[in-house]
């Protein structure tokens, strides 16, 4: 097996700034307060993926899992430590990014591709199956600014999905489109594992999680907290909340979208 | 970079193993402004997003951006010429500020929007990991396309006042440019990051733009500096934007006047083309400069965006 992420004792810390005027920021340092103050978003965390794994990142909001996202993606570099990936990284955490609203579906799907790393011969290779994916029609020749948000949604998602990367990051996967569209999202998502590539996973819907990856990182407050089977994983993230009747409806549905699938 | 052994997953218990042909390495890898040239397809169509987002839904489209400097070129002309009587002192009056006015544009241009353009696109630089110097470089090109429009109307309106290029002409043109290549994307690089700390520095820049446009010599000519300044024009000349506008004007203006020979003479400095060629030399340098500061603070922007 290769080697395809490598995260070595990743922390990263945040600059939490309380003022944003001089006259704040004067009035604060008279009474004596904080001006800023550090926030540690990831601490130490160190794991090593291989080719073709499919992982599942768990963890309450704000444990650090879009930070560490955004690390091993390349946007964020990490405070101390290392990560180290090997070969084309895309995925959905990005979706639509750099569309521009006044400019057509089609020019907006070079640009998207080109903003994630593709050539135009590449964009050129993929450009049908991402219109008929996206299924917008004849819209595809009008300004993005008058699609509906589904579709525009739809459209980025496709250009994501797409793209031949060696790692494919997830965030959020189902969050667009209507029940139709997810459900062939997520034959897309599972074409996407199947076909050899490293996933990494992001999300709280513990069905999907079971259905898509074969090991789980829990994160907590920062810390990698567990790492291991998906069972194991899904159990312990579980046991840390509490469950009140709210998080017994989330529960049910997540089941449903578990159905769904 | 990505080469992969794809075959067909018919069943999904026994995935193909994909072969990733490269190594393991940061993926926040960059190498600055070299980054920016190595993806130059995508700096193309970035630059041509926002030329084409800014004349996207008008009809006449690209022809705005021959109306813009024409406009101006009419209020500088009647405005200052005719009210303010600089045809009186000033030979051929509206070529001298209109030849000035493309270089001036062209700074503050690059200048304005490449300190906006990070935080402008914010989404891009929020979630992927482009070269950020992307952003400040593309609005140069931007600005620099514009330049073209306005280069045309400038041509026209020298040939109809007399104007004859000569060899000057060529290297004049190339040399301003380039020297407002260079120091424009230097300044548009260090404020681009400043501005994601402090927006401050968005507001200062309208502010250092008006003194920009008074800083050269445009409106009045280098002779009445010369006169009034004495051998403290030198200082004045420390200005790499003045150099850059009295080569453009040495390309257009004094070609365009009734004697270029005394024109020459009179009205242009002594050492211009050693003066031009310092003056890009210390764009170039502090170019080098702002990629350093840039990459002391550009892994604070996404925190701070």
């Amino acid at each position: 097996m290769v080697e395809s992420i490598r995260v070595e004792h990743v922390t990263k810390n945040f600059t939490l700034q309380y003022h944003r005027t001089f006259k704040q920021m004067t009035v604060a340092m008279a009474k004596g307060q904080d001006v800023s103050n550090t926030f540690t978003a990831v601490d130490d965390v160190s794991f090593s993926v291989q080719q073709g794994e499919s992982i599942g990142l768990m963890g309450l909001n704000g444990s650090g899992k879009s930070t560490l996202l955004k690390v091993i993606n390349g946007v964020m570099r990490p405070d101390k430590g290392q990560v180290l990936t090997r070969g084309r990284i895309a995925g959905l955490i990005a979706t639509g990014a750099g569309f521009h609203p006044q400019l057509t579906g089609r020019e907006n799907i070079y640009l998207n591709a080109a903003v994630m790393g593709l050539t135009e011969k590449e964009t050129d290779k993929i450009f049908d199956e991402v219109v008929e994916f996206a299924d917008i029609g004849r819209f595809l020749d009008v300004p993005v600014n008058t699609y509906s948000s589904g579709m525009k949604s739809r459209l980025g998602f496709s250009v994501a999905v797409h793209i031949d990367s060696d790692i494919f990051l997830a965030d959020e996967v189902l969050a667009v489109g209507d029940k139709y569209f997810k459900r062939k999202c997520l034959a897309k998502m599972e074409e996407i594992r199947n076909s050899g590539r490293t996933i990494f996973y992001v999300s709280h819907a513990e069905a999907s999680v079971k259905r898509m990856c074969e090991r789980v990182l829990v994160l907590e407050k920062g810390k990698l907290a567990f790492d291991g089977p998906v069972e194991e994983g899904i159990h312990y993230f579980q046991y840390g909340e509490e469950l009140t009747g709210e998080e017994d409806e989330l529960a049910l549905e997540d089941a449903e979208l578990g159905a769904d699938i | 970079m990505t080469s992969a052994d794809t075959a067909q997953p018919e069943a999904a218990e026994a995935r193909p193993v994909r072969i990733v042909d490269a190594p393991l390495a940061p993926p926040s890898a960059n190498l600055g402004l070299l980054s920016v040239f190595q993806k130059r397809y995508l700096l193309r169509l970035l630059v041509r997003r926002e030329v084409q987002a800014r004349y996207a839904g008008s009809v006449m489209g690209l022809f705005w951006s021959y109306i813009n400097p024409l406009s101006q070129f009419f209020i500088y002309w009647f405005v200052m010429g005719h009210i303010m009587g600089a045809h009186r002192n000033v030979e051929n009056y509206p070529i001298h500020v209109f030849s000035g006015m493309v270089v001036v544009h062209f700074f503050t241009e690059t200048f304005g929007s490449g300190t906006r353009s990070i935080v402008r696109n914010k989404s891009l630089v929020n979630r992927l990991a482009l070269p950020r110097e992307m952003f400040p470089v593309s609005a140069m090109l931007v600005s620099l396309y514009h330049v073209f429009p306005a280069t045309v109307i400038l041509v026209i309106a020298a040939l109809a006042t007399g104007w004859v290029p000569d060899i000057g002409t060529l290297f004049g043109i190339l040399l301003a440019l380039g020297i407002i290549m260079f120091l424009g994307t230097a300044l548009a690089l260090m404020f681009s990051v400043a501005n994601v700390f402090w927006r401050d520095f968005g507001s200062a820049v309208g502010i250092m733009t008006n003194f920009v446009r008074f800083g050269v010599p445009m409106i009045y000519s280098y002779a009445q500096v010369h006169e009034k300044f004495g051998h403290f024009a030198q200082y004045y000349l420390a200005n790499p934007i003045a150099n850059a506008v009295l080569l453009f004007q040495r390309a257009f203006w004094v070609r365009a006047t009734d004697d270029p020979e005394k024109t020459l003479r009179t009205g242009m400095p002594h050492h211009l083309w050693t003066n031009g060629l310092i003056a890009l030399g210390c764009s170039v340098v502090l170019l080098v400069i702002a990629q350093l500061v840039f990459n002391k603070f550009e892994n604070r922007i996404p925190e701070r965006l």
